[in-house]
């Protein structure tokens, strides 16, 4: 009785089944070309935003009075606006905006979604009402009209429009965090943490958060062209990025209205939008895919 | 008869149920109705009924991840329903589970070794480097290849899958095992393997054993003692031989002729029980039996019968047993 | 099926009162007052007795909670008051005379939507992998990363600048809809893309499908009967939100084909400082939005027999 021979099909390859570690999701995610080039494509921006300074060939907010509304030439590679600045340097300067408000309004909202997605679920009872019926309200309102109040009320600025959007837009992730928290909370393997003794700090450090990680990365990362392209859209309604400072929305709202013969003012700001807003939702997609493999077709 | 490990006394396990926005309290079920038995120093109990007769609460109750509603429960000499937190804890490595979905009970996102290092890191037993030796030896006990430490769970088939979980609730050398339908999500040929590994873990360690399991053959196999449970209440109670040979309650009776015949020459047997399980929310009244059993009378819709000897060591709650 | 309607209109009006009371607050703490200048000429300054006045005629000089509960009493009779900045229109008066241009711009982007959006996902599902396919992918990756204020700018220079085929913007003949639907309908067509191509998709690979085609039904038969009937319910849950959405009007749209909507009318309410303007667009537009949901959820249940609206637990 004690010879017991095991018969049972050995190990099967790695991405049949399940989703497992990230050295995993990575041989994935290397396989995905469109990804690839996305991702350095990131990476170049980021370091142009860091080292504009040094990269910029001319100040952004100094005007050469002498050379005003000059179209593309090889003394300026994209052109000059009506104060005579440099486009391209204006260009460069401005990824440090877009990436910036991307970005940190993504950690802001996490910061704030997380804990309280986290603690209704845990929590349960009349917290998980509370947090419930508060995002039920906050999502019913019209986001771009509430960004619009908001900054109207507290001004435009860069650190206004992070505020506005860390309002509005926290209750995509907390709405996140808490689902999983729920549906983990059920699963067997938080019942055996439980049944060897696991507090509450064990199960969150160990299990909650490594099984929450992966969706809300993916939310983030699709959520920066979110951010970027309200940013964008309120910087062109003169709400958003207060000149001098400037982004890529402020100068295609700006000058729009010269776009019959400056044209080189507006598309060239919109390209680059677009070309970025591309790259992360490709980004995101990517990690979608490569996290969690069963989750889509 | 060897030294007792584990007793429940009167062991209740109720549950609220809400209805509406607001909830309105006061209904309950009773998924755990009375229920008493003992379990023997490295002795198995099987419990056996069908899906939602209360088998698994009563599981997840001794693991005390469910609160008992009344009642007892005993456990080498201490009354687990009385301990608190950090005495409790203290008693909780000599009480283990293994569950029914072995997929289900392991965190996807840990290595195996991670997986049955994980009580030995709550407890913190010993340094890291003990842990590990401790994994590895684990690991050679339930006979799980030695590659498999650094791989995640979702490369195994089922049955390696329950290996894990096995040396999982082995790493804190428990005393008891909880045995949640342990192979009843497995392939038959499979079934065997770790049925068999259970039962020479068993001899190795001294273990005792709750078998929990909706397969009355299965249950035989393992076990010394055997359980019916019926909607929550302990139907009969005897040793395995006298369970399977001679039952006494026409529900352990239905229970035995619906394993299936390997010899097809034999004639089938009649009397197939007809209906399905009540609901616990419309519990029928007397015995919770009656509107499928066969030998029903008057008396079995007024009152229901009591558990109560019939032979040495064998009990039956039936007013015709 | 009364008692979730009822819990749910319940929660709609809580829903209602939470966001006038946001708007309500948030609005009055704007910096500056309706009548610190004249008609909008930052140089004429009113003087301080007939601002008081004037503060006094609109109720401004009482606590603001008064004033919030004045607003709570009116909105239930439908009564939001005169505007500030259009003298002697009502607030409904000014919507009820704009809407209409924000309803046809949103109908109309929503024809075309569908029409683009459905064609592309169900020859994208049906002939996968095909030029067909990838042609609606690239129109879906076109749409999601192209800001629509950007394409509007850019069809405005193409089409109306350079080329002179249609006007740079006005209402008044269908060739000046063209482009503010097209640059409009991005949002649209991405969604309604990916959700048909996605469902359709799904269907073809169930079994009933695999079963019809197994017994011999012509591919056009699986198509109509079992496939289309299938797939295309899960656009209703979007389809609701969408139309809403759409006829509430569009800022940048509006603003940029200088399209005289309810969008265009609001951005300008809150540059003037516009109270009621304000609060009963936004309210408005909040129920509206709000009721759709709730219908598309009651509409659901009677389009898909498996699914039930009471909660179970």
């Amino acid at each position: 009785m004690a010879a017991v021979v095991d018969v049972e099909p050995g190990i099967s390859p790695a991405e049949e089944r399940g989703s497992g570690s990230f050295s995993r999701a990575w041989v994935r995610f290397r396989r995905n070309k469109a990804a690839i080039a996305a991702a350095i494509f990131i990476v170049l921006q980021f370091l142009v935003a860091i080292f504009a300074q040094w990269l910029a060939p001319y100040n952004p907010y100094q005007g050469d009075y002498t050379a005003t509304w000059q179209l593309p030439s090889s003394t300026h590679l994209l052109g000059t606006d009506d104060l005579g600045r440099d486009l391209l340097s204006r260009l460069i300067y401005g990824a440090r905006v877009s990436l910036a408000v991307g970005v940190i309004s993504q950690l802001v909202l996490l910061f704030i979604g997380i804990p309280i997605g986290a603690a209704a679920g845990l929590l349960g009872g009349w917290f998980d009402y509370l947090v419930q019926r508060v995002i039920d309200v906050l999502s019913s309102l019209p986001t771009l009209l509430f960004y619009i109040l908001l900054l109207v009320t507290l001004g435009a600025g860069f650190k206004n429009i992070i505020l506005a959007m860390a309002l509005t837009g926290w209750m995509g992730i907390a709405r996140i965090v808490r689902g999983q928290v729920l549906s983990l909370k059920e699963t067997d393997f938080i019942r055996a943490a439980r049944a060897m003794g696991g507090n509450t700090r064990h199960i969150i450090m160990v299990h909650l958060i490594r099984n929450t990680m992966t969706p809300v990365i993916v939310t983030a990362t699709l959520g920066v062209p979110g951010a970027m392209f309200a940013e964008a859209g309120l910087s062109f309604l003169g709400l958003g990025i207060a000149p001098p400072e400037t982004s890529w929305g402020q100068m295609i709202g700006a000058y729009q209205q010269y776009i019959q013969t400056f044209w080189h003012l507006t598309v060239f700001p919109a390209l680059i939008l677009a070309i970025t807003m591309l790259a992360w939702v490709i980004l995101g997609d990517a990690l979608q895919d490569a996290l969690s493999p069963s989750a889509r077709r | 008869m060897s030294e007792q490990l584990l007793e429940t006394i009167d062991l209740v396990k109720r549950f609220p149920i809400k209805r509406g926005f607001l909830g309105r309290p006061g209904a309950t079920i009773t998924a755990v109705d009375r229920v008493s038995l003992t379990i023997g120093q490295g002795e198995t109990l099987g419990l056996v009924g069908e899906s939602g007769c209360g088998k698994s609460t009563l599981g997840l109750t001794l693991m005390r991840l469910y609160e008992p509603t009344s009642g007892r429960v005993l456990f080498a000499g201490h009354d687990l329903t009385a301990l608190k937190g950090e005495q409790f804890q203290r008693l909780r490595p000599q009480l283990q589970m293994i569950f029914q979905d072995p997929f289900a009970s392991v965190d996807p996102r840990l290595t195996v070794e991670q997986i049955i290092r994980e009580p030995l890191d709550i407890h913190q037993v010993g340094s890291m480097a003990d842990r590990r030796k401790q994994v590895r030896h684990l690991a050679d006990l339930v006979r799980l290849p030695t590659n498999a430490l650094r791989r995640y769970p979702s490369e195994f088939s089922g049955g390696q899958q329950q290996r894990i979980g096995i040396a999982r609730a082995l790493a804190l050398r428990p005393k008891l095992l909880i045995c949640d339908e342990p192979v009843s999500s497995l392939d038959v040929s499979v079934q065997a393997q770790i049925l068999n590994l259970l039962r020479d873990l068993q001899d190795e360690f001294q273990l005792s054993y709750l078998f929990i399991s909706h397969n009355i053959a299965v249950t035989a196999f393992m076990s010394r003692q055997i359980g019916v449970m019926y909607l929550g209440r302990l139907v009969e109670l005897g040793p395995a031989k006298a369970i399977v040979t001679e039952p006494r309650h026409p529900y352990t009776q239905a229970l035995l002729r619906a394993v299936p015949e390997p010899d097809p020459a034999r004639p089938k047997r009649l009397r197939e029980m007809t209906g399905d399980v009540p609901s616990l929310i419309a519990r029928p009244t007397g015995c919770p039996f009656h509107p499928r059993c066969p030998l029903a009378q008057a008396i079995c819709t007024v009152e229901e019968p009591q558990l109560r000897t019939i032979a040495p060591d064998h009990q039956a709650a039936c007013h015709f047993a | 099926m009364t008692r979730y309607i009822v819990t749910r209109i319940v929660g709609l009006l809580g829903v209602l009162l939470a966001v006038s009371a946001i708007t309500f607050f948030l609005m009055h703490s704007i910096p500056g007052g309706p009548f610190d200048v004249m008609g909008g000429d930052k140089a004429v300054q009113i003087p301080d007795d007939v601002k008081q006045q004037l503060l006094k005629l609109y109720g401004l000089d009482k606590p603001l909670w008064e004033q919030y509960l004045l607003f709570l009493r009116n909105a239930l009779r439908l009564d939001f008051g005169y505007s500030f900045s259009s003298s002697g229109r009502t607030v409904l008066q000014i919507i009820a005379a704009q809407w209409p241009y924000s309803i046809q711009l949103g109908l109309l982007t929503l024809a075309f939507s569908l029409l683009v959006g459905l064609f592309l996902g169900i020859t994208g599902a049906v002939k996968r992998n095909t030029w067909i396919d990838n042609l609606g992918t690239g129109v879906s990756i076109f749409c999601m990363v192209m800001p629509s204020f950007v394409l509007a700018v850019l069809l405005q220079f193409v089409f109306a600048v350079k080329l002179h085929w249609v006007p740079t913007g006005g209402w008044e003949s269908p060739r000046q809809w063209i482009l503010p639907v097209i640059a409009n309908s991005l949002g649209p067509i991405l969604t309604l893309h990916r959700y048909t191509r996605g469902s359709i998709l799904d269907v073809l690979d169930a079994n009933y499908v695999r079963t019809a085609r197994a017994k011999g039904m012509s591919e056009l038969r699986v198509l109509t009967v079992h496939v289309f009937r299938n797939a295309l319910m899960p656009l209703v849950t979007v389809a609701g939100p969408m139309i809403a959405h759409l006829v509430v009007g569009s800022f940048f749209i509006e603003s940029i084909f200088r399209i005289p909507g309810v969008g265009f009318y609001w951005v300008n309410a809150i540059s003037k400082r516009d109270y009621p303007m304000i609060m009963a667009s936004t309210v408005i537009w909040t129920a509206l939005i709000s009721l759709t949901y709730m219908l598309t959820d009651i509409v659901y249940t009677w389009v898909d027999p498996r699914i039930r609206l009471v909660k179970e637990q």
